[in-house]
């Protein structure tokens, strides 16, 4: 038994290792995610029914269905959210990622990432900023308007620009600003440093109106996390493949729902493991404390899963402001998630570890048997929908995730005569 | 009311935290408190306290709880920040070395670690030392509460790959010249020990280093190794690889007296050695020792003096005597004896090394009507309910008994100082006590003992006489000779070792009877 | 030679699994050393271990 978990563990990070993510285009999610439809609307973490999800999911969804046209107010949004008539589903369940609320919704633009290793897409919405936006659960006007800029701008000027500057590598990209200060997760300066500086001249060769990519510049210029959106579906696009490998312990996914938190492993398919998300232990901004969070949420947690965000926070010791840490932290809370992986990453260096690999493929018997659970760095929402940030900490996913899964490893194990 | 405080998945090894416990139960407005890890033992502990209760029921060995009976929840907060800044403050001292989780993580930051030293709960032990033996690591295990059946498994794997596997219950190592766990800093020397007992190592290595000469190799087999059970396995893997050493010319062996089968097999193994051997059995056969060549010892100090005068290519006679000369010995017990009022009529013995308070019971013997104590030489002497009027009693404080949810008085002396401020009164003549120093006793145990004698001065209106030896070196990081100072101030007499410490009062008891008489 | 009189050869390369101060009187001693961050496996979970066993068979 040992060995065949350890040849298809060495299998799936093989894969993780191989990828090469390319932004390749924007898309519209109709169009280019597979599934969508004009009533679905797609969320982070695994799936979950309303009654279950927690206020900026909520709020997120009535912003959605408004923003669609579908709904007129508040009131009009949730009698439709619990009508029957709209489907939800995990961003997951259709190669997607969303941060946050992470919803989705038919019109929206869509990044289109490719691992050009093994053919597979995934999707992404594009950053809308801090404060009052969609992800953190807020609606109304200012919300709706600016996700209409977005569609009817935004959007189609970035797809020109990647069209005439051809697919950016991201790999490449990731790799450069691991050692730039950034973890890809909490901290994403240097990111959206780099691909604005990438895409600027091309955006300026597109075809439209110099107001139009004033706008689009420093929209982005605007907002620090922008690049977060383009890690998330690289990470995702490069665990796909490590899916479904026969004996495989490593865990492919991570996401949280705002309620629940969940994990999917390699041999054990489209399975989510779930628990309780956690409420957030971190620096609260001025005026807000610990009982004003909401529970972890978001496909951010992908960034993790993949080797980066968290685990990779040696390389941003900036991050450990918001979590009342020291840089000394930083490092050793990296080196721990060395005893929870398979291997180290072959890309992405951390410069204070003598540039050693960031930690890359979890394993579940590891996480069980040492005690150790990934560490992720996070945002805080308010639990009111729509209040949005209030602070950033330290989070874990719940140990329950990963002994439902060693449990369901083993049994799968019997039932298929192996063990 | 009962408050509780908890972490989970936060670890803290458990001597860190009873000596925070400690700290918590002095704050105004505890009544009780327990500071540690969510095992069972603790969680019964709690319950013994009343300090029990389902917030701490569902914890995990790897959850940390604070449970407390307060007067109110300031102080369940005073509490909580004082564990907090206590904890810390530990942290802060540590260094900032990477501590891993896992053996392979380890194994990562230093490739080539040959020697692993085990102090975690005995329930988890054997499984850790398995895996280190899988590895070919060496391993000294100080952790006791480790079955039988266990031993014997992972001895007869050490034995199978020649590794040592020091215990369980092992206190006391010097492998190339570096003290482990409770060890002595001894000058390096061509004597090779095998001790099956810590205390007892600690005496004979010490005296060694006094006497002028050194140490090889000490290597500890842990109490359990010579019951028919274990049957020796350990000594005898340790024999051979002295044996082999060039750098050893005698070999010493320590333990209390074997079972009869198991003393055979390893006097057998005297014959395959042309190199001296000096066994002290502990109160064992003596005649056997000689008939199988070796050289026989009638205490841990006669050992000492009999390996130095082997690795000096001489004999020694047994020393049996005192280093002071007659005279001056009776000057010493006269003056103390004739000072005794009527009503102090009884020997107080108060050991921290099992071994050493073992050698004073046999040294005694029955003579004083016969001596009452946790470790009794016979059944009829147990101590009941550890009250200890009425008769001469030597404790043992090492024992489990004194041991639940403590550290060991070698580590915390307040139980110690705990029991001499509630057995010694105006009915006390005696009070016998070891002094251990060395690497991982207390960073000073004269020190203590001084304090608590002064306290007694003030406290007990008759003048209580303090014989005590101190079991060490001058390389020791507590000092010798400052040890040495610190007891005489107080008045305390100070011998060169327990066994003359033993005599000595002996000495003073007979001529108290007589005195009675 | 036995391992263990290899090991009389070499420097000690200590892994301390326990008390800190065993690990801190180590460091007194210029020995090379690293104090484990031990915790129970699988934090002692009886059912978790029980798993974690019988993954680890040679096959």
């Amino acid at each position: 038994m040992l060995e065949l978990i350890n040849k298809a563990n060495a299998e799936a990070v093989d894969r993780i290792q191989k990828a090469q993510p390319k932004v390749v285009g924007i898309g519209v999610a109709l169009n280019d995610i597979p599934g969508m439809t004009k009533k679905t609307i797609l969320h982070a973490g695994p799936p979950i029914t309303w009654d279950r999800m927690s206020g900026p999911l909520r709020g997120a969804i009535i912003g959605g269905l408004i923003y669609e046209g579908l709904a007129a107010d508040e009131a009009e949004a949730i009698k439709l959210a619990t009508s029957g008539e709209i489907t939800f589903d995990s961003c997951h369940h259709h190669n997607a990622v969303g941060p946050m609320a992470g919803v989705v919704t038919a019109s929206m633009p869509v990044w289109i990432v490719e691992n050009e290793t093994f053919g597979n897409r995934t999707y992404c919405t594009l950053n809308e900023g801090l404060g009052k936006v969609l992800r953190f659960g807020a609606f109304g006007e200012e919300v709706t308007t600016r996700l209409k800029w977005m569609a009817s701008i935004l959007g189609p000027v970035l797809k020109e620009a990647l069209a005439l500057h051809g697919p950016i590598d991201l790999k490449t990209m990731i790799a450069q600003v691991i050692q730039m200060g950034d973890e890809g997760h909490n901290r994403n300066k240097a990111g959206t440093s780099l691909l604005i500086r990438e895409i600027a001249p091309y955006i300026v060769m597109t075809s439209y109106s110099n107001e139009d990519k004033i706008d689009v510049l420093k929209f982005l210029n605007s907002n620090d996390h922008f690049f977060l959106n383009l890690t998330m579906p690289a990470a995702k696009s490069a665990l796909d493949p490590a899916a479904n490998i026969p004996y495989s312990t490593i865990v492919y996914g991570m996401a949280r729902n705002g309620t629940d938190f969940g994990i999917r492993v390699s041999a054990l398919g489209d399975r989510w493991f779930t628990g309780p998300a956690e409420i957030i232990d971190g620096l609260f901004f001025p005026g807000y404390t610990k009982e004003d969070g909401n529970p972890d949420i978001g496909d951010s947690v992908i960034t993790e899963t993949s080797g980066i965000g968290g685990f990779a926070m040696a390389a941003a010791p900036a991050i450990v402001q918001f979590v009342g840490g020291t840089p000394a932290d930083a490092v050793n809370y990296s080196t721990m998630m060395y005893e929870i992986t398979e291997a180290e990453n072959i890309a992405y260096k951390i410069p204070v570890l003598n540039f050693r690999g960031t930690p890359t493929g979890i394993d579940i018997r590891k996480v069980v048997e040492t005690q150790i659970l990934p560490i992720i760095n996070t945002g805080i929402a308010h639990k009111n929908a729509g209040v949005g940030q209030v602070g950033a900490g330290l989070v874990r996913p719940p140990m329950k995730c990963f002994e439902d899964a060693l449990e369901a490893f083993v049994i799968k194990m019997e039932q298929e005569g192996i063990l | 009311m009962v408050l509780y405080d908890i972490r989970k998945n936060a670890y803290y090894d458990s001597v860190t935290l009873m000596l925070i416990s400690k700290e918590i139960k002095q704050i105004e407005g505890v009544a009780e408190v327990l500071v540690g890890m969510g095992t069972d033992l603790n969680k019964e502990l709690s319950s013994n306290l009343g300090l029990g209760g389902e917030a701490i029921d569902g914890l995990s060995p790897n959850d940390f709880f604070i449970a407390a009976e307060v007067s109110n929840e300031q102080v369940m907060a005073e509490v909580v920040e004082t564990v907090a800044r206590l904890l810390t403050q530990k942290k802060a001292s540590g260094d900032s070395v990477y501590r891993p989780v896992t053996l392979n993580a380890a194994k990562g930051m230093i490739p080539e670690l040959n020697l692993a030293v085990v102090s975690i709960a005995g329930q988890y032990a054997e499984d850790e030392v398995d895996r280190l033996l899988e590895e070919n690591i060496h391993v000294m295990l100080f952790s006791d509460n480790v079955s039988v059946e266990a031993e014997k498994k992972l001895k007869q794997k050490a034995v199978d790959r020649g590794l040592l596997m020091m215990g369980p219950d092992c206190g006391t190592a010097i492998i190339n010249g570096i003290a482990l766990a409770f060890a002595n800093v001894v000058k390096r020397g061509p004597i090779g020990v095998i001790g099956a007992s810590g205390t007892g190592t600690q005496e004979v290595t010490s005296l060694i280093d006094r006497l002028g000469s050194g140490v090889s190799q000490v290597i500890g087999t842990g109490g359990r190794d010579l019951k028919s059970e274990i049957g020796g396995l350990m000594m005898l893997q340790a024999f051979d690889a002295l044996i082999a050493d060039p750098e050893t010319k005698v070999i010493v062996l320590i333990s209390k007296p074997p079972a009869p089968e198991v003393a055979e097999k390893i006097l057998k193994k005297v014959s395959e050695t042309s190199k001296p051997v000096v066994v002290d059995f502990i109160g064992g056969d003596i005649e056997m020792i000689r008939k199988a060549g070796a050289i026989p010892c009638i205490s841990l100090e006669d050992t000492a003096y009999k390996a130095v005068a082997a690795a000096n290519g001489e004999t020694a006679a047994d020393f049996a005597g005192f280093e002071m000369s007659d005279a001056e010995i009776s000057k010493i017990v006269d003056h103390a004896v004739s000072g005794l009022k009527p009503s102090q009529k009884f020997l107080r013995g108060l050991y921290t090394g099992g071994t050493l308070a073992d050698e004073a019971m046999k040294l005694l013997g029955n003579q004083f009507g016969g001596i009452y104590s946790n470790i009794p030489l016979s059944p009829e002497y147990e101590l009941e309910n550890l009250n200890v009027t009425g008769k001469h009693t030597c404790l043992d404080l090492g024992e489990d008994q004194f041991t639940v949810g403590r550290p060991h008085p070698m580590i915390d002396p307040s139980t110690r100082t705990e029991r001499m401020l509630k057995d010694i009164d105006e009915s006390t003549a005696i009070v016998l006590m070891d002094v251990v120093i060395g690497y991982g006793s207390h960073e000073n145990p004269a020190g203590e003992v001084a304090d608590s004698v002064r306290k007694l001065k003030a406290k007990v209106g008759a003048p209580v006489v303090y014989v005590a030896s101190i079991t060490g070196t001058s390389g020791d990081p507590q000092g010798f000779e400052s040890s040495k100072e610190q007891l005489e101030a107080e008045g305390v007499i100070v011998m060169p070792s327990n066994a003359q410490a033993v005599r000595l009062v002996g000495k003073m008891m007979h001529a108290l009877a007589q005195k009675e008489a | 030679m036995s391992r263990i009189n290899e090991l009389f050869k070499q420097d000690l390369k200590v892994v301390n699994m326990g008390l800190e101060s065993f690990y801190n009187d180590l460091k007194a001693q210029k020995v090379e050393t690293i104090h484990m961050n031990w915790r129970p496996r699988a934090g002692g979970n009886p059912k978790m271990l029980a798993l974690l066993k019988r993954l680890n068979t040679k096959k």
